[in-house]
């Protein structure tokens, strides 16, 4: 049993994904065709042996609740374990500057308050990475740190990465500050949005960001933390595979780049299993006229068309003379008869029947609305 | 036992001898098919859909592996506080030794106590090892409504194949008037498909006359059927329209694999009114490589695909390497087929690697071609 409870944190009013948010929190996108990203964060937990987790919605909780239920799938222990989905009660839906993780935090004092662990482990519901909360949290009890953070090195920093936060660190590997990517460059220390300190410290940091303003959120005390020098806030380095989902291109961009088997191996281990609600559906059917290369397809589709360098969600219908490049399908899709698709996120239940072409470029990915008829 | 008041008891301890190596370590009913099941899911996944809460597992040969698979009763939807899935192996009784199950009826007749918890009205008795989709909601009004007995399903079968089933007689109005177990000379078509329906205080009478009964076989077929004919009993004959497969032999268990690939294969798994439900696995979705070639196939969550695949039914994790091709198989979970590996009609056991370059079956072989061992291949 770890020592520490785990957190899922959801994206801050600062990030945006067009599209795909407009119906549901990022944490219940679908990923890879079977997954939701909010596994990636439960399931890192779960191997971790946290077994108290509090998922935390800003926004249209219906799918994540849907999604995540009693958390049985995540193989957290349905006796001593604890799985709960919190928000905000005044704030949830409301789209303002005043919907802030702190502000459901404050809400849901008591569960934190109540949470018989001396640490937290916090992480985002939007970032896909693996990593071992276990040694993590070991890692910081060892360097008695009041805050360790984790953070990824990216040299892309220029082109990618732009709604998340970047680390300044000293030799000693001291966070200096926390600050907004801003393109400028092309080497950055990418913050993870994932935090590891004591409980107590934690309700402290909490009450202090509301003290000192109402739309402050938690990286933002944090920062405050680091500049003051008040606190010991270290950072440590993540490696292997790591996506942060802060706009549609990072979306697109992240499923199309784990089509690649050798960089799925970064993310993927069969030690560190990722969970998810199953849907029970019967395996592919491929049929005479499929042709498909480079791709990664979900169980329940049917095959007809062909299919290149694209991520098929589960239960998809590809019909014969299609055809479907560069793009992400999410489950239950339909691609018509002779219909080409090319660089496209065609959203849950979407049919593409009277089109006869949608065609945009990699660098620029078109986007198909959630259940439309095209 | 709310929903018909009929507990259903899953006959699940068939050896399977004729699947060879497929049935040394586990029951018939624990076999993989299609992609990713055990054919018990089927029988177990039917029982879930069509409303029965309460089911029994008779297990005895090579039970470890079912026992536990069965009793995770949540994979089934048979979870909730009413409903639960029971193994049943023999066991000791306080009054009585130790007995194995001496045949299909002394399985049920050795968990009277544990059917008499349930006082249900009808009891469902099914075989652990065919393949289908049936409401037997439906079959359940049909023998109310008839006011039998007992009622038993049945399949038309080809005239030249129903000298291999249990065949009913029956007169115009579905009474069965005659049974006659593998007959050479067969008067009708109706095969038995093992499933049987009964009012359960009149099967309970008869299965305490059959225990004291030495000269019993204790088996459905050969004893209480016969028996229940000979008394004038009602028992009539539920026609069952649609697939239904018992897959005895490897050449079966792969026919029926290759069924699926069928556009409009009568199983049709797809169906979301009624899912066959079986175990999860933490799997990805299936990777097709840059230089596959996928025609006609079957595949399912975690394979892994570099070369060809054609006409050919894949399970969980299979791992198919560059240049190999795969013809007219059945790759069960785990088979990892290395480079430029040829495997032509055949079945391939779960976990079974074939190296790099080894050509495995022919495309002109009258059977179908067993592989349950590793094959090496070139160095």
């Amino acid at each position: 049993m770890s020592k520490a409870f785990g957190i899922v944190n959801f994206s801050n009013t600062h990030i945006w994904v067009k599209g795909l948010q407009a119906y549901r929190p990022i944490g219940a996108f679908s990923f890879l065709g079977r997954y939701r990203i909010i596994d990636f964060p439960i399931s890192n937990m779960s191997n971790s042996d946290i077994d108290h987790i509090q998922v935390y919605i800003r926004r249209k909780p219906r799918s994540l609740t849907e999604h995540i239920g009693t958390g049985r799938h995540y193989n957290i222990n349905s006796k001593r374990g604890k799985l709960r989905i919190l928000y905000a009660e005044d704030g949830i839906d409301n789209e303002n500057i005043y919907n802030t993780d702190i502000g459901a935090f404050r809400e849901n004092m008591e569960c934190i308050e109540r949470a018989p662990y001396p640490y937290v482990v916090i992480a985002p519901s939007y970032m896909i990475y693996k990593v071992d909360f276990g040694a993590l949290l070991q890692s910081h009890i060892n360097s008695e740190a009041d805050i360790t953070l984790l953070y990824h090195a990216v040299d892309n920093a220029n082109e990618s990465f732009f709604n998340c936060n970047t680390l300044n660190l000293n030799r000693q590997k001291g966070v200096l500050s926390i600050e907004p990517n801003r393109g400028t460059a092309k080497s950055r220390n990418i913050f993870m949005d994932t935090y590891v300190m004591k409980k107590e410290l934690f309700i402290e940091l909490i009450e202090k960001a509301h003290k000192m303003s109402s739309m402050y959120t938690l990286a933002d005390i944090v920062n405050v933390a680091c500049t003051t020098e008040d606190y010991d806030v270290r950072a440590i380095s993540h490696r292997g595979y790591f996506a942060a989902i802060t706009d549609f291109k990072s979306y697109y961009d992240a499923n199309i780049d784990l089509i690649d088997y050798k960089t799925a191996l970064n993310l993927f281990d069969d030690e560190w299993p990722i969970y998810t609600r199953t849907n029970d559906s019967c395996p592919t059917q491929y049929f005479d006229t499929a042709e498909v290369k480079n791709s990664i397809v979900s169980n329940g589709c049917h095959i007809e068309g062909v299919i290149e360098n694209s991520v098929i969600g589960r239960g998809c219908v590809i019909k014969e003379g299609a055809v479907v490049k560069n793009s992400v399908l999410l489950p239950g899709t339909v691609i018509g008869e002779n219909v080409h698709v090319d660089s496209f996120v065609i959203d849950k239940g979407a049919r593409l029947i009277h089109a006869n072409e949608l065609t945009a470029e990699p660098s620029n990915p078109g986007y198909v609305k959630r259940q439309d008829t095209l | 036992m709310k929903q018909n008041n009929m507990l259903a008891m899953i006959l699940a301890g068939g050896r399977g001898s004729r699947l060879h190596e497929l049935t040394k370590k586990v029951a018939k009913p624990a076999v993989y098919y299609g992609g990713k099941y055990r054919i018990i899911d089927f029988p177990l996944s039917n029982c879930a859909n069509s409303g029965i809460d309460i089911v029994g597992i008779l297990t005895q040969y090579e039970s470890v592996l079912l026992n536990s698979y069965a009793a995770a009763g949540g994979r089934w939807g048979l979870d909730t506080r009413d409903s639960g899935v029971f193994v049943l192996p023999p066991r000791e009784k306080a009054e009585e030794n130790l007995n194995v199950y001496r045949g299909t009826a002394d399985a049920i007749s050795q968990n009277i106590d544990f059917i008499d918890t349930y006082s249900p009205e009808y009891v469902l008795v099914l075989s652990g090892d065919h393949i289908y989709k049936m409401n037997y909601a439906k079959m359940l009004a049909f023998h109310k409504e008839l006011k039998a007995d007992a009622t038993i399903a049945v399949i038309d079968v080809p005239k030249k194949e129903a000298s291999r089933f249990g065949i009913m007689n029956t007169d115009e109005d579905g009474r069965i008037v005659e049974f006659e177990e593998k007959p050479e000379h067969p008067k009708s078509t109706l095969a038995s498909m093992g499933i049987y329906l009964f009012d359960w205080k009149l099967l309970r009478r008869m299965l305490v006359a059959d225990m004291k009964d030495d000269s019993s076989n204790h088996d459905f077929g050969k004893d209480i059927i016969p028996k229940m004919l000979a008394d004038g009993r009602k028992l009539v004959a539920y026609n069952f329209k649609g697939y239904w497969k018992d897959v005895g032999t490897i050449d079966s268990l792969w026919e029926a694999n290759m069924d699926l690939l069928d556009k409009n294969n009568e199983l049709d798994l797809d169906d979301p009114s009624w899912k066959i439900y079986t175990e999860d696995s933490n799997s990805l979705p299936h990777y097709i490589g840059p230089n596959a070639n996928i025609k006609n196939a079957f595949i399912t969550q975690g394979c892994i695909i570099a070369g060809e695949v054609k006409n050919s039914v894949l399970f969980t994790d299979v791992k198919v390497g560059e240049g190999a091709k795969i013809i007219d198989s059945v790759l069960m979970p785990g088979v990892e087929v290395e480079e430029g590996a040829v495997v032509t009609r055949a079945l391939v056991a779960d976990g079974v690697k074939i190296g790099k370059q080894a050509v495995v079956g022919s495309a002109d072989s009258e059977h179908i071609e067993l592989v349950a061992k590793r094959v090496k291949g070139a160095e």
